[in-house]
């Protein structure tokens, strides 16, 4: 009964995407379709308009078995180390996204110190980690990727850096208000017990941050990803999920587009579901878990 | 022998509306050894003279010694333990690591450490509980595990603001009982805070009442009730007179008015 449940409203849900999914194929794949046929003299009924919309080459919106086929081609059917295969421009991306994610993360949690910490910081940073973030990624990308390459870097780190550029403002405001979770009353409790500052950060502010940590971390990886992806489209690059995203726009090539968005969605969701795991088992350990 | 003295003391917080006085002209001695509750409607400053004796606030007249010394150097000294409204228990730590947080925090040794928490978890009832966390404890217990936080480092003042408030009345008074009994075994002096009548007069050797605008000690009563006091002495016509004398303070004091 419990299976039941919790699987049928989920595969209803899917089914109804589905369901708009192949409707919208056929409604804008068809007008390709009356154009070749108009174009070739030949009059065609609506069967024939239907069989058409589902496997055209290069359609307006791909059907969900052409990705699905796509997406199990290049990420089962090619070795991994071909060029080729969405498993290796996955782990192209992926490994920018967790360098840049531990960089965005240490550098996010080491501002918020600061900002509990020091007056001074809590005026003069938080408003320039919010300037930052209000700059269009896709406009900073390419100085990023300009200004490091002209110093001789390029490659993963570039990228890593723009990764890490939108990852660590959410860092940097969930441990904020994480760290400054602890009430007045515990803090004036420490107080009659003489502790330093820190020894109130180790003993009270890091353990109680923890769950506010760990809700900005997912949405953080999330956000890696996104500005790996970015960061890889300026850079005419070769390698990388952004760069199977920009070949398959300039050829066209709408079905490659799709499944490497689908490899890009697993992959954020996988991430995120690692992290949630990690938090689980932390704050099981620390008895905080229920 | 005083262990507690206030002279003149008074306490002003500076405010966007202007000055309050928290305090004033406020006299007092406590000895070693006394348990004394403090009374009155809110805003009548009994928190804010706890406080004060803790070092958490510090007065802008008169003079506070504890034990002879300035508030500050008796924090330094370990002199008091003090126990909130909330338990204020960490839950990320079990038990025993609640109570062995100041031990920690004041560098004792590891087995010096284990050696007191399991000495206050029983002085409070709590054996065999260390290993729990927090939320596996009711209220009163976790109330309970925090008292023995406040003695972990052999304080002789245990400084108590309203710590049974949040509690219902039948785990209150065993709580009391409780308290009574600690204090009868411990000797520890008591500063409670309290705006319970029959609780602060089943608890004290003197209570003092006090009342708001500025805040101020309008009585003093030393109890004449014995030490040895069972929960049946709230029906005795002494216990009733105090509690009348007590309520009378409070209305002289126009604590009550609305």
């Amino acid at each position: 009964m419990r299976f039941r449940r919790a699987v049928l409203p989920v595969l209803s849900v899917i089914a109804a995407i589905l369901a708009l999914w192949y409707a919208g194929a056929v409604v804008m794949n068809a007008q390709w379709t009356r154009d070749q046929a108009a174009r070739a003299g030949v009059e065609i009924g609506f069967t024939e308009i239907l069989r058409d919309t589902m496997s055209q080459e290069r359609p307006v919106l791909p059907a969900p078995h052409q990705v699905a086929a796509e997406f199990g081609k290049t990420v089962f059917g090619t070795k991994v180390t071909s060029k080729r295969s969405l498993v290796w421009h996955g782990w192209v991306t992926l490994s920018a996204t967790a360098v840049g994610f531990a960089l965005g993360s240490l550098a996010g949690i080491l501002l918020a110190i600061g900002i509990v910490h020091s007056r001074a910081m809590d005026l003069s940073v938080m408003p320039w980690a919010i300037a930052s973030q209000t700059i269009p990624i896709l406009a900073i990308a390419p100085m990023v990727i300009v200004v490091l390459s002209s110093m001789g870097i390029t490659g993963l780190l570039p990228k890593a850096i723009i990764s890490a550029w939108l990852s660590f403002f959410p860092v940097v405001v969930g441990m904020v208000k994480g760290l400054r979770a602890p009430d007045a009353m515990q803090l004036d409790q420490l107080k009659t017990w003489g502790a330093s500052r820190a020894q109130t950060f180790w003993k009270l502010r890091l353990p109680a941050s923890m769950p506010y940590l760990f809700a900005s971390l997912k949405v953080s990886v999330a956000a890696s990803l996104v500005g790996a992806i970015v960061g890889e489209l300026p850079a005419g690059a070769t390698a990388g999920l952004g760069a199977r995203l920009l070949s398959g726009s300039y050829y066209g090539q709408t079905v490659m587009i799709w499944a490497a968005l689908f490899a890009a969605a697993v992959l954020a969701a996988s991430l995120v579901g690692l992290i949630a795991a990690v938090e689980r088992v932390v704050l099981r350990r620390m008895g905080m878990a229920r | 022998m005083t262990v507690i003295e206030a002279r003149n003391v008074g306490l002003t917080f500076a405010t966007n509306d202007g000055p309050v006085h928290a305090l004033k002209d406020v006299n007092l001695s406590i000895g070693k050894g006394e348990f004394v509750s403090f009374i009155g409607p809110s805003g009548c400053g009994k928190t804010t003279f706890l406080r004060a004796i803790a070092a958490l606030e510090h007065p802008t007249e008169g003079s506070l010694t504890v034990n002879g010394m300035s508030p500050d150097a008796a924090r330094q000294a370990r002199a008091y333990g003090y126990v909130f409204q909330a338990a204020g228990l960490y839950p990320w730590r079990t038990i025993a690591g609640n109570v062995r947080l100041p031990l920690e925090i004041m560098g004792f040794s590891k087995a010096e450490q284990a050696e007191r928490v399991e000495r206050v978890l029983a002085l409070v009832d709590l054996e065999g509980f260390g290993k729990k966390f927090p939320w596996q404890l009711s209220g009163g217990m976790q109330q309970r595990a925090s008292i023995a936080r406040a003695l972990a480092f052999d304080a002789d003042i245990l400084l108590m603001d309203e710590p049974f408030g949040a509690l219902d009345e039948i785990v209150r008074d065993r709580l009391n009982e409780e308290l009574l009994a600690l204090w009868a075994r411990t000797g520890k002096t008591i500063g409670f805070v309290t705006h319970s009548i029959p609780e602060a007069v089943y608890l004290s050797t003197k209570i003092v009442v006090m009342s708001p605008r500025p805040g101020r000690i309008t009585d003093v009563i030393d109890s004449p009730l014995p030490r040895e006091r069972p929960l049946e002495i709230r029906d005795t016509p002494e216990f009733i007179a105090i509690a009348h004398r007590v309520r009378e303070g409070l209305r002289a004091g126009h604590g009550y008015e609305v």
